[in-house]
């Protein structure tokens, strides 16, 4: 059994923000004819300074709080040196904490699960470069490569884990995780394309660590690991050393390859960024920040589970898609019946749509919104319609979008309670079904059987406790 | 009366108002002169006749329309070629930048602009504001126009030249080290570094970060008040900037405790410390009591100024990669192993220098032992003279410790060179800010007087340069040319 240690390092952009880290060019630059989206600042032309982004500072506040990261006083931000095409400055404004702290988030502890947990290194703020765009064939067919700098100069937040990780699957539920946070905080929207990043480390036996750079979703983050365990494995197999080496995902092939070897050998020569002078927070910045900030996931899971009296299941599919989870909310402030509400969101609602739609923002499209689940519920909680009824119902609204009092008045679906009309079915089922009439005089679970042909009589709209009693009665005669 | 080329600024501002002249004869008339002396000076990188004539005309029919004007109005403003102006090219007197047209304006242009000032052309300096004699143009070096077989100082030479030669009104320049006051003290004009913050860095080209600051090199005290007053302020652009009370001129002057650095006195030659002991009689006369003090960690200045100034250059100048903009380059193949460094080659020698050195400096094993160190000597430096202006008011000494030397002198012996910036280097390291005033001749050259005040105590400066002003009586006009 071999050990394996896995680091992480993070990139998110602050999605959040309406502008770049340094300039007022637009922060979302999707989209975008390919070098509209910049300016003086962000293209580093000669003479243009750094203004700094008081949001980005909040934002990225809010993450060191929640990944359990002190926030030192004083910030600073540095230069990291190094030539790149993408790099408008060739420099990047970073931060380091080699000579002392600057970056927004230190030492942090995150708590993956009861037993396990994950030291954070370090949380930092940064910018983006610009993309290279190579030709069709890549660099080797045509010696041509292209520059898009409508990325460059939006924020990154940089999160580093220590090597706590010992498998795929740690890291994966870590980043599920941080996922959850980064939206529950309204930080990143991690479904935008490039919006999250990763690059690990991965090293076995107390060998050399290797770094896997270029990894461009966290889904693709598990693959990369696993390639590089089985990859290494082989490697110590055949009793070779793992050298320290830095390489690259390719994600059509799934495979790591080695990088050119210039590009490890780098000497950033790093020194404190002169046209951003130290950033002072002051001792209330953060117990302000910690009063305003948005609630974090395992919050609102404990909220769910003794406010609303929520199994833990329950909690978890909706913290787990947070615009439901959001969308459950909305629906209690215009009725408050939550395990009733949450109970039809987490089945037969998500039912309707999960098919099609993988994590998309699919609730801005629906035509169902939070008015008709607490109509819906009302309908159901005033006896007005039974369950099967409601089922039907749901299904309609969400393709016409009318309210569901609309829908029971125009179908006549309102709940039978009458009990003539409801011991006429009965009759008509005894008739019809005598054998099962039989069973059920020996069997008492063949009764279920009898009330589902009285349902169906009715489709499905009679009372169902009316509708077992009369039955209960007619068997016993 | 004066000739017309001879105006000051706000003498200019004055004959325009009472009609005794029209911006367009003032421009034509200036134009001239630079016909005239031009070709010995050569004090422009680039000249835009075209945008300063056709400003005259707004000027003019503003003025015949009972408009108001800016407090700058007519008057012509020389720009250091490292100052970003919208459509205007601005090389920085470097191969690298030769066909560079910046997209907008450094937010003093745009004040200057707003206050009506004529913007004429781009002056020379030492590529990218490395140097002292303007030799290290990649153009071609500006003479002194009291001597033109003499440097004009640097690296605002092309301002310097400029303002003493008669080819602007008055001129922007930076200091990063001295930049503004060795050509001032050299070519007799008077400029000034500003304390760091008191004026936007927004669009001046970057050499050292830390330590530079824009400011106005004039013919008078008073024209450089009103410069320095439209271009200072806290600016959104600039994080290190601040806002700053308006300077005004003097009614009377206060008792000032000035102190004369003997480190640099002892330092200089003969014929400059003279006329230091001159100036200090000269501020007896005016009330002001002159003692002599002692800066201990003096000799840390220059090492510490040229290991952080070159760190920073080394990053700053790594964006010019002619990717974006730059020069015409047609290497035929954009190899990635070679083109940096190909493209690169086209810096030259002195920037190639601090780039090297600035690079090593911050090299990791060596950030501590030069980097770091230097940093730490510059805050002892900037605390010891924060305790002198507890005492004094001004700290004084010669601008320069030599007088303006020949072409070729010490261009081959880099050390040699970066001497010649200890007295100057001082106000840049402390952010404090230092006026050079012209305070006599030696043989025919120019000898400049250094004022140093506490951060923000411009106001002191002023009130001191004033009253020097007016006592000691110094030739405006070079006859050589």
């Amino acid at each position: 059994m071999s050990m394996v240690m896995i680091g992480l390092e993070i990139h998110a952009q602050i999605t959040a923000l309406n502008s770049k880290l340094f300039c007022s060019c637009r922060g979302n630059y999707r989209d975008l004819r390919p070098n509209s989206n910049i300016c003086e600042i962000c293209c580093g032309l000669p003479g243009s300074l750094p203004i700094i982004n008081q949001k980005a500072i909040e934002y990225s506040t809010m993450m060191s709080i929640a990944l359990g990261c002190k926030v030192p006083d004083k910030i600073m931000f540095y230069r990291k040196n190094y030539f790149y095409p993408d790099l408008p400055k060739n420099f990047q404004i970073t931060q380091y904490n080699v000579y002392g702290i600057s970056s927004i988030g230190i030492e942090g502890k995150y708590e993956l699960d009861e037993v396990k947990q994950i030291r954070i290194s370090r949380i930092q703020l940064e910018e983006d470069p610009g993309r290279i765009a190579y030709s069709e064939g890549g660099m080797n067919v045509r010696n041509t490569a292209l520059i898009d700098y409508n990325r460059a100069g939006v924020a990154l937040i940089e999160i580093v884990t220590e090597p706590d990780f010992t498998g795929p699957k740690e890291v994966r539920h870590f980043l599920n995780k941080l996922s959850l946070t980064l939206e529950h905080l309204d930080v990143c929207d991690t479904l935008l394309e490039g919006s999250v990043r990763c690059d690990v480390n991965v090293s076995m036996n107390g060998g050399n660590k290797v770094e896997i750079k270029n990894i461009n979703s966290f889904k693709e983050v598990e693959k990369a690991i696993n390639y590089e365990i089985t990859r290494q494995s082989n490697v110590y197999g055949r009793n070779l050393k793992i050298e320290h080496e830095t390489r690259h995902w390719d994600d059509k092939k799934k495979i790591t390859f080695k990088a050119r070897s210039k590009e490890e050998e780098h000497d950033y020569r790093y020194f404190p960024e002169p046209d951003i002078p130290v950033i002072v927070l002051g001792s209330n910045f953060v117990a302000n920040l910690k009063q305003r900030m948005p609630e974090l996931p395992n919050e609102r899971f404990e909220r769910f589970r003794l406010k609303y009296q929520l199994s833990d299941h329950t909690s978890n599919i909706l913290i787990n898609d947070k615009k439901l989870a959001d969308f459950f909310e909305s629906t209690l402030k215009l009725h408050f019946s939550p395990v009733e509400i949450a109970n039809i969101l987490v089945t037969e609602f998500k039912s309707l749509i999960e098919d099609d739609t993988e994590g998309r923002d699919y609730l801005k499209n629906l035509k169902v919104k939070p008015e008709h689940i607490a109509e819906l519920v009302k309908l159901i909680e005033g006896n007005k319609i039974s369950r099967t009824t409601a089922k039907d119902i749901l299904v309609k609204i969400f393709e016409s979008g009318e309210l569901p009092t609309e829908v029971v008045n125009s179908s006549n679906s309102f709940k039978i309670t009458d009990e003539k009309t409801i011991m006429d079915a009965v009759h008509s089922v005894f008739d019809n079904e005598k054998s099962a009439v039989e069973d059920a005089k020996k069997n008492r679970e063949a009764i279920n059987f009898l009330l589902g042909k009285v349902m169906k009589f009715t489709n499905g709209r009679a009372d169902a406790k009316i509708a077992m009693r009369l039955i209960n009665s007619k068997l016993n005669e | 009366m004066t000739r017309l080329d001879e105006l000051l600024a706000y003498e200019v501002v004055e004959g325009l108002t009472e009609g005794q002249f029209t911006a367009e004869d003032y421009v034509t008339t200036i134009l001239k002169r630079i016909e005239k002396v031009e070709p010995k000076v050569h004090s422009f990188i680039t000249l835009d006749t075209d945008g300063a004539l056709s400003s005259a005309k707004i000027i003019d029919k503003k003025l015949k329309e009972k408009e108001a004007i800016g407090q700058l109005a007519g008057v012509i403003v020389g720009i250091k070629d490292n100052i970003s102006t919208q459509g205007i090219r601005t090389t920085c007197a470097s191969k690298i930048l030769e066909n560079y047209v910046p997209t907008y304006d450094a937010t003093v242009i745009k004040s200057l602009k707003e206050s009506g000032a004529i913007l004429l052309g781009k002056l020379n300096l030492d590529e990218f504001g490395m140097g002292s004699t303007t030799e290290y143009s990649r153009y071609q070096p500006t003479r002194n126009p009291w001597n033109l077989d003499c440097v004009p100082g640097g690296s605002s030479g092309g301002s310097g030249a400029a303002v003493a030669a008669g080819e602007c009104t008055i001129a922007l320049g930076s200091d990063t080290g001295g930049s503004i006051r060795c050509p001032s003290s050299f070519c007799s004009v008077i400029g000034l570094k500003p304390t760091y913050g008191r004026v936007s860095r927004y669009g001046l080209i970057s050499y050292a970060n830390s330590l530079e600051q824009i400011g106005p090199i004039c013919r008078s005290v008073r024209d450089l008040v009103i410069m320095l007053n439209i271009i200072s302020g806290k600016d959104t652009f600039d994080n290190t900037s601040m806002p700053s009370n308006p300077i005004s001129i003097p009614k009377r002057l206060n008792k000032l405790n000035v102190g004369i650095i003997k480190e640099l006195i002892t330092g200089s030659d003969q014929e400059v410390t003279k006329s230091v002991y001159f100036a200090s009689e000269k501020f007896k006369e005016i009330g002001c009591p002159c003692e002599e003090v002692s800066i201990k960690n003096l000799h840390y200045a220059l090492p510490s100024y040229y290991t952080l100034a070159s760190a920073e250059a080394s990053s700053n100048l790594a964006r010019y990669d002619n990717l974006r903009y730059g020069f015409d380059y047609s290497i035929g193949e954009y190899k990635w192993d070679t083109y940096f460094s190909n493209v690169r080659e086209n810096f030259g020698e002195e920037v190639k220098r601090r780039i090297l050195i600035g690079s090593y400096v911050l090299s990791s094993g060596y950030y501590g032992k030069y980097y770091l160190k230097a940093r730490r000597l510059r805050s002892l430096l900037r605390l010891e003279l924060l305790e002198l202006f507890k005492k004094y008011d001004l700290l004084i000494g010669p601008t320069m410790p030599i007088l303006p030397f020949k072409f070729g002198e010490k261009i081959d012996d880099p050390i040699k060179m970066y001497l010649v910036d200890i007295n100057t280097v001082i106000a840049n390291l402390a952010g404090i800010p230092a006026i050079s005033l012209p305070i006599g001749f030696s043989n025919g050259l120019p000898i400049g007087l250094q004022l140093m005040a506490a951060p923000f105590g411009e106001q002191k400066l002023i009130d001191a340069s004033y009253e020097l002003e007016k006592i000691i009586n110094i030739p405006r006009r070079p006859n050589s040319i």
